[in-house]
């Protein structure tokens, strides 16, 4: 069996396979836990609405914060949709998805799609310098850092998969394949899962607040 | 077969000019990357040359590497440097057929030991019954015949890596001539076929330089093997912007775009086909609309589909993701229901202190 055999078979496979149990364990254990019900009357009318809303307004800083939050919002933003740009335009990730789904959409050309690469990794090196340089403000522990560098390495490999630089092609897609399976079985188990948290997380803040009646 | 003593003598019994054979050096040698003072060297050893005794042995194959090199449009130098080696024996071109050519296959073993380079096509089957030849199986004759033999060419994906007959199930238990044979120096020169230049190349380079040309990690002559498809394929460009033929009849087919999403291999391949080309440099599998399937790499024939592309996924889908979600399912809520009860438990010997 070649790398690249092992790569787009079994290797892919099992980190799908612990993608799809693992996002689904970690979601299901805490959805069904439920809270008791909060017996309060939300705090205004609309307090119940203006929970789901935080949902959207928490996308960006309150307005006090603006300069403060300046270099994290912007490089955050970019960062995350260069990145998910990229996951969902290339070519070679669309027939692998449609080979899964069945689903396919048109694709970028290579050449934005290696524009966007880099504007994605440049952004995340960005936020782990800063990251670096304030640890007072981020507290980071060991599984940020993992979370990092499985962020970073498939981006790095991709870019040089697509651009067919460092070695052959092929060894190079397989290396590439192989560092997104570690990333797909790191992520049920890693802060990477805020990616759907952050939904859940925002609107039971909202709903807490509103009926307390914080202003938000 | 022919009488001529000399390369030299036969081209011009040929009537091939002087500038034409020199023409066939400087490509022979700029393909194999020689430097440009050999050209000359090559010419006059070429000139020069004594027939090379040749021992060809057909295993389980389809004839076709044979076909591509005889069946090139003829006369090609090729063509006649093909001819113009001893082929002492060659089960489908000989004339000769049962005892008699078994003869001539010892004969040429005694008289040239050590010097003889024996070219195997086809793979061999470890199980002796499934293949045999003038009743000798092909494992011993291969085995028997490697013994004295300067060099061995594997030609075709069958004999260098075991090509179709060893893919999946291996009904034979088919393995490739470098499993079998391992204190001889072996090139192969794989394709399905191979082109009939990295073949012809390959035995120029002997008679030139009594040396093997240099060969890549999977034993594949660089010269021929070391570009990728891909790098060479005139369709790149569109590769490149992102226009791709969706199916074979589609207006992006009938442009000419890029064969990526219909299964093209050539990402992954190496060989000379898109430089070099086929049938006199007419065209080649891509130029002919048909995407690149890989054959001159190890196992192409079960690696993917051949209209699968690269990109895809290469295991089956469908019900083990199915059944991962639900056994992720079941562990969730498990774990939620169980953590739920424990803490309903908790407040009710709480409650029940008060
Ligand atoms: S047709 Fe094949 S080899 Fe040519 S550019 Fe497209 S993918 Fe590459």
């Amino acid at each position: 069996m070649t790398l690249l055999e092992f790569a787009r078979g079994p290797a892919i496979h099992w980190a799908l396979i612990i993608l799809v149990a693992g996002t689904i364990w970690r979601l299901l254990g805490v959805l069904v836990l439920t809270r008791g019900g909060d017996l309060s009357r939300p705090r205004d009318a609309f307090g119940n609405y203006k929970g789901y809303r935080t949902v959207f307004s928490r996308a960006w800083p309150s307005s006090e914060f603006n300069v403060a939050t300046r270099y994290q919002t912007i490089v955050a933003y970019l960062f995350h949709f260069a990145t998910l740009i990229v996951v969902v335009g290339i070519t070679a990730h669309i027939e692998f998805i449609q080979s899964l789904t069945g689903a396919s959409w048109p694709a970028l050309p290579n050449a934005a799609g290696v524009a966007i690469g880099i504007v994605a990794l440049v952004s995340l090196l960005a936020l782990i310098l800063r990251r670096l340089t304030n640890p007072s403000i981020y507290c980071s522990n060991l599984g940020d850092y993992i979370t990092w560098i499985l962020v970073a390495a498939p981006l790095i490999t991709g870019l040089m998969a697509f651009a067919h630089l460092g070695p052959r092609y092929e060894t190079m897609l397989a290396i590439h394949i192989l560092t997104v399976a570690l990333m797909f079985i790191w992520f049920p188990f890693s802060k990477l899962m805020h990616s759907i948290w952050f939904v859940f997380s925002r609107a039971q803040s909202g709903l807490t607040y509103a009926h307390k009646g914080v202003q938000i | 077969m022919t009488r001529q003593s000399t390369l030299g003598a036969l081209l011009r019994s040929q009537g091939v000019s002087r500038r034409a054979f020199l023409k066939f050096c400087t490509t022979t040698a700029s393909v194999m990357a020689l430097p440009a003072a050999l050209i000359p060297v090559m010419a006059d050893a070429l000139e020069q040359a004594q027939r090379q005794s040749v021992i060809w042995l057909s295993f389980q194959e389809c004839t076709g590497c044979t076909e591509a090199l005889t069946r090139s449009h003829a006369p090609t130098l090729e063509g006649l440097i093909f001819d113009f080696i001893s082929l002492d024996y060659h089960h489908t071109l000989q004339a000769a057929s049962g005892r008699a050519a078994e003869a001539a296959r010892e004969e040429a073993m005694r008289e040239h030991a050590g010097k003889y380079l024996l070219l195997v096509d086809g793979s061999i089957p470890t199980v002796k019954a499934y293949s045999t030849i003038a009743g000798i199986s092909n494992l011993d004759m291969l085995r028997n015949s490697a013994v004295n033999a300067a060099a061995l060419i594997a030609v075709g994906t069958c004999a260098a890596y075991g090509g179709l007959p060893m893919a999946a199930p291996n009904p034979t238990s088919a393995v490739p001539v470098s499993d079998l044979i391992t204190d001889k120096p072996i090139i192969n020169v794989p394709g399905c076929p191979p082109l009939p230049l990295a073949i012809t190349g390959v035995i120029a380079h002997y008679l030139t330089l009594g040396t093997l040309p240099a060969l890549d990690a999977l034993g594949r002559p660089l010269a021929f093997f070391g570009e990728n498809i891909h790098d060479r394929c005139y369709r790149r460009p569109f590769y490149d912007r992102g226009l791709f033929a969706e199916t074979f009849d589609d207006v992006g087919a009938r442009k000419g775009w890029c064969l990526y999403k219909l299964g093209c291999k050539g990402p992954v391949a190496y060989n000379a086909c898109a430089h070099v080309k086929w049938n006199q440099g007419v065209s080649f599998p891509i130029q002919s609309g048909h995407g690149c399937i890989g054959c001159s790499e190890p196992g192409f024939w079960d690696s993917a589909g051949i209209y699968e592309s690269i990109a895809d996924g290469q295991f089956g889908t469908g019900p083990k993701l199915a059944s991962a979600a639900v056994v992720g399912a079941v562990a969730g809520a498990g774990a939620a229901l169980l953590a739920r009860g424990k803490k309903e438990k908790k407040a009710a010997a709480h409650a029940a202190n008060e």
